[in-house]
């Protein structure tokens, strides 16, 4: 094991550093409205996007940050119009470059709190590959994904995550493509921190984003977001009378159930293991000791993976909650952390490394003899 | 036995890719520089790391030019081919000068490796090699026997059998012998048998040629009269990759290199990853639109980023070098040029993608293109470009090719308190005009038209950037039409105004000559060496090299003007012309090669003298 194998520690402290630690403590007292920025906001009215932007904007001051070390960094979409509205530092890059420029941003920078806003195109089409290499690497960052299914800044195309057979302007007979499960996506990828919350639910989102970030290393969360203009009520039966039969909200160290809870708050379903995957059976149904108990922490990511493919792309279930957050290096961390290593070996000094080598002077000249 | 005085020769060592011959060729380059003569050097290889064995493909070659004076280019012709079997025989015999010396080793023309190479019949007894001098030696049987005490497999004695060869050159030469030795104990210091066997079987070369009467004399290239300095070998892209530090070094900002392996510019990443102990961070991305991605948030953060590469990495940068340049980073993008399109020709040398890095992107996207002309000014090619990225804020294109990346020469080395101070100057206070107390990031500095840049972390200055047009001034999301042309104006102004240094004429005799020949890049040595030749004959021509190809040398027209005919020799089918005719020049003599070969002195001096002479004109 080399030293760059051990997650980073405070000394003394026994927890895996938090993905702010290294990020300047700001002043007490912050407010939501010191994260606003003068930009008059211009999403669509009732899109999704603005009860995100409150919720962070929301949630931010709780961090205890200097704003001045936070950046939100954001492709193309209506969603990556996200920087422009919070009194940070921002970039509004590119089509699906967000992570990459992030994970620069975040190996030259430990002091900043790196932040990535997406889309469902701009991560999972154009940028599908800079998403799954950032999480493989687990470059400290944190990504909002903002999935409305469909491409609402160029109006209204089918996008990766859409249903197949959705009837768009470039799909009139219907979509052929077959959707991804983000989240599945994301494990597949060796995500160290995955979590889905919807936008309406300001309470779980607010909560999965403060802890995706004190993840330290690449944390990626789904969001299900409304967009009324091109997919309306996409996720509505998560949110209409019923949605208890569907929604498996998860909490870690609990038995994982779902449906409307009985007077001593118990589920009337629950998640049990099935053979090599999970079923939803009625709680009278359930051997007890094949009940889900969720534990994020489990280094084996297939119970996440079984999780993950519980949440259908119909909705029947949803799965909402962090599904994964387990420690392991940051990129960043260990690309700082050679650099370091090796100027302690050896100083840099320019003289040195450009006179290194076979040098020779003239006129004296040398080595004539054989 | 005579040792005959001489100025200069052109070595080439040549055989299959798994023979070593880049190692003898590197050796025999390390010799000669420590030896004190001048020297330039051309590596050759397949594009196959391991092409069928004994066949032309898989030949890869070395040359060394090493002279008693100065001199510009590894050389047109080769005075001495060692060729290790039939095939590197026959991919490179037709480049020896008449009355050349070809070693082979006799043995290894059986019918079948004879066949193998492509021949009709063996050339060594068909009289197709009579105009050069050959030399029969059995190196491979040679080495068996001066190794044999080591008790190794045969294949592995025979694997020393370049050391042999260069062992053998190194008496012919005069050449110092203990640098190799040192280096051959310390590379191979694991394998001390092996490290003995590879010493051997020098000595065997050297001694070979001490006691047979074959070779009736041996040279000796004096020491060169270089200028006074300490000087090193170095190749282009290991200067590349000094500059590229040094220039951290020297503006204070940490190196963030993002980048995705591609042929030649490899060597540059594997070059900084040695020198990580400075602030230098490498990335190797997932692919190269992720690299320049990467570099550039770098940027945005304050660190300087760099992106290396090649042409067809290059394009897939194109989008991110355009953020870029709307967000007003430095950036420094390098493409080492290879034979295009496409694919192309990965280990030859081109010029092709000089209109790629004017304008392969979409809008009005200027950026700044600088050009270093041989291997050690890659150095100072990369200085400069930073100079210019920090200064102005902008993505610097600096093309590098195949020929400077991996061909050598001796460096004399910068004196450090010496280089250019090109620290970033980040803004820290509010500038807002409307005393709102905030940070507008497009307000500029009047003279160079670049814009404050404050970084992340600094208290009160936060701002959003990004790729939509900015409002003057303030940075703000502008779609007004007057902004638009205004600030498209602006940003094409701005790189027209970057202080560049004059364009520098060499002329041997300004009042008569008449011809101007100009060029760029790493045409720069075989240009220089047909004008000394040309002068050599009475035929005067000037010679001036293009180091800024955006923007050009504000003397660049004036230049132009004062001579009849100006020149342009160039590896693509005449890019920089297009632009200089796009200024209004109309008496140029666009002059093209796209062999994926560096031009040889020889064909230019004779080119240029029929264009003189109107023959070509
Ligand atoms: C290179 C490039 N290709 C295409 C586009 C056009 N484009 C902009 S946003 C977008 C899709 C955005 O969809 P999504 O990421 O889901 O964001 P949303 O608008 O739904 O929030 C497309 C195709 C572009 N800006 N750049
Ligand atoms: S198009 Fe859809 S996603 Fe975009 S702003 Fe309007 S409602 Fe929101
Ligand atoms: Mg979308």
């Amino acid at each position: 094991m080399t030293t760059l194998d051990e997650p980073l520690q405070v000394e003394g402290e026994q927890q895996p550093l938090s993905g702010l630690a290294m990020v300047p403590r700001g002043p007490q007292g912050q407010k939501p409205a010191d994260y606003r920025s003068d930009q008059e906001v211009r999403w669509c009215p009732g899109c999704g996007d603005y009860i995100i932007l409150n919720t962070v904007q929301a949630m931010l001051p709780a961090l205890g940050l200097k704003k001045e070390n936070l950046v939100f960094v954001s492709g193309i979409g209506c969603s990556s119009r996200f920087p422009y509205y919070l009194d940070t530092y921002g970039m509004h890059s590119i089509h699906g470059r967000a992570p990459a420029i992030a994970t620069g941003l975040a190996v030259a920078r430990p002091d900043l709190s790196v932040w990535v806003i997406t889309g469902d195109g701009d991560a999972l089409s154009i940028g599908g590959n800079h998403l799954i290499h950032a999480l493989r690497r687990n470059v400290n960052i944190t990504i909002l994904l903002f999935n409305n299914r469909v491409y609402g800044l160029t109006k209204g195309q089918y996008s990766p995550t859409s249903n197949q057979g959705m009837v768009t302007k470039s799909s009139p007979l219907g979509a052929p493509d077959a959707p991804f499960n983000p989240v599945s996506l994301a494990l597949g990828a060796e995500a160290s921190f995955v979590a889905r919350a919807l936008d309406s639910d300001r309470e779980g989102l607010a909560e999965v984003l403060s802890r995706a970030a004190e993840h330290r290393g690449a944390a990626l969360v789904e969001i299900y977001q409304n967009c009324p203009i091109f997919n309306n009520g996409a996720f509505d039966v998560l949110k209409e009378p019923g949605s208890e039969r569907r929604l498996i909200k998860l909490a870690a160290g609990s038995p994982l159930g779902l449906g409307e809870p009985d007077d001593q708050g118990r589920h009337s379903h629950l998640v049990v293991r099935d053979g090599g995957t999970l079923r939803v059976v009625a709680r009278d149904e359930a051997d007890p000791a094949q009940v889900l108990i969720h534990d994020p922490a489990d280094p084996d990511p297939t119970t996440a993976f079984a999780l993950s493919r519980l949440s259908a792309q119909d909705l029947s279930y949803v799965v909402t909650g962090v599904f994964r957050a387990v420690s392991r290096p940051a990129y960043d961390d260990d690309v700082r952390r050679q650099g370091e290593i090796a100027a302690e070996a050896s100083p840099p000094d320019l003289e040195d490394l450009i006179f290194a080598g076979d040098v020779w002077s003239v006129p004296t000249h040398r080595g004539a003899s054989a | 036995m005579n040792t005959e005085r001489i100025d200069r020769v052109v070595v080439r060592f040549a055989g299959d890719s798994g023979d070593g011959m880049q190692l003898v060729g590197d050796r025999f380059t390390g010799q000669a520089a420590a030896f004190g003569n001048d020297l330039a050097t051309f590596p050759n290889f397949p594009a196959e790391i391991r092409a069928p064995q004994g066949t032309v493909h898989g030949v890869s070659s070395f040359q060394v030019h090493f002279a008693s004076s100065d001199i510009l280019t590894p050389g047109d012709a080769p005075d001495v081919l060692v060729a290790m079997n039939p095939a590197a025989l026959r991919a490179n015999a037709a480049d020896v000068s008449v009355g050349g010396v070809v070693i082979v080793d006799p043995d290894e023309f059986t019918k079948r490796n004879i066949a193998k190479a492509g021949y009709v019949s063996d050339p060594l007894s068909d009289g197709s090699l009579a105009h050069l001098t050959v030399h029969q030696v059995t190196m491979g049987a040679l080495t068996l026997g001066a190794v044999s005490e080591l008790g190794l497999g045969r294949k592995e004695a025979l694997r020393c059998r370049n050391l042999f060869a260069l062992g053998l050159l190194s008496w012919m030469y005069g050449r110092p012998t203990e640098v190799v030795e040192d280096y051959l104990r310390k590379k191979f210091a694991k394998k001390p048998l092996v490290a003995q066997a590879n010493i051997l079987a020098f000595r065997a070369g050297w001694n070979f040629g001490e006691t047979t009467e074959m070779f009736a004399v041996s040279y000796e290239v004096p020491a060169a009269a270089l200028p006074e300095g300490t000087y090193r070998h170095v190749s282009g892209n290991a200067a590349l990759a000094l500059g590229i530090i040094a220039a951290g070094w020297v503006s204070g900002m940490k190196v963030v290199l993002g980048t995705y392996p591609i042929t030649p510019a490899s060597d540059i990443l594997h070059e900084l990853a040695k020198h990580k102990n400075f602030p230098v961070l490498t990335i190797q991305a997932e692919d190269e639109i992720s690299a320049v991605g990467a570099a550039l948030g770098a940027s945005f953060g304050g660190a300087l980023g760099v992106t290396t590469t090649s042409g067809p990495g290059l394009a897939l940068k194109s989008e991110t070098i355009g953020l870029a340049v709307m967000a007003e980073l430095p950036l420094l993008v390098v493409d080492v040029q290879r034979g295009g399109p496409s694919t192309g020709l990965p280990t030859k040398t081109e010029q092709a993608d000089l209109l790629q890095a004017m304008f392969g992107r979409h809008g009005e996207s200027p950026v700044a293109v600088v050009a270093p002309s041989t291997p050690a000014d890659c150095f100072d090619a990369a200085l400069e470009a930073v100079r210019i990225a920090v200064t102005y804020r902008t993505p610097v294109l600096l093309l590098s090719d195949g020929a400077l990346a991996n061909g050598a020469e001796p460096w004399r080395l910068p004196v450090i308190d010496q280089l250019p101070d090109i620290r970033p100057d980040f803004s820290t206070e509010p500038n807002a005009a409307d005393g709102s107390g905030t940070h507008w990031p497009y307000v500029r500095d009047q003279e160079t038209l670049a814009r404050a840049w404050a970084i992340p972390g600094t208290p009160g200055l936060e701002h959003r950037i990004g790729g939509l047009e900015k409002a003057a001034d303030t940075g703000a999301i502008s779609y007004d039409p007057a902004n638009h042309e205004f600030m498209v104006r602006l940003r094409q102004q701005k790189i027209a105004g970057i202080d560049v240094a004059d364009l520098d004429v060499h002329d041997p005799s300004p009042a008569t000559t008449r011809t101007l020949i100009l060029g760029w890049g790493s045409t720069y040595g075989p240009i220089q060496d047909a004008c000394r030749r040309l002068a050599a004959r009475g035929v005067p021509v000037a010679h001036a090299h293009l180091r800024h190809l955006n923007p050009f040398p504000a003397n660049l027209d004036d230049v132009l003007a004062r001579y009849e005919r100006v020149i342009v020799p160039e590896m693509n089918l005449g890019q920089l012309a297009l632009l200089l005719r796009g200024r209004g020049a109309t008496h140029l003599v666009s002059h093209t090669q796209v062999t994926g070969q560096p031009f040889k002195a020889g064909d230019l001096e004779a080119a240029f003298l029929a264009y003189m002479e109107g023959v070509a004109a």
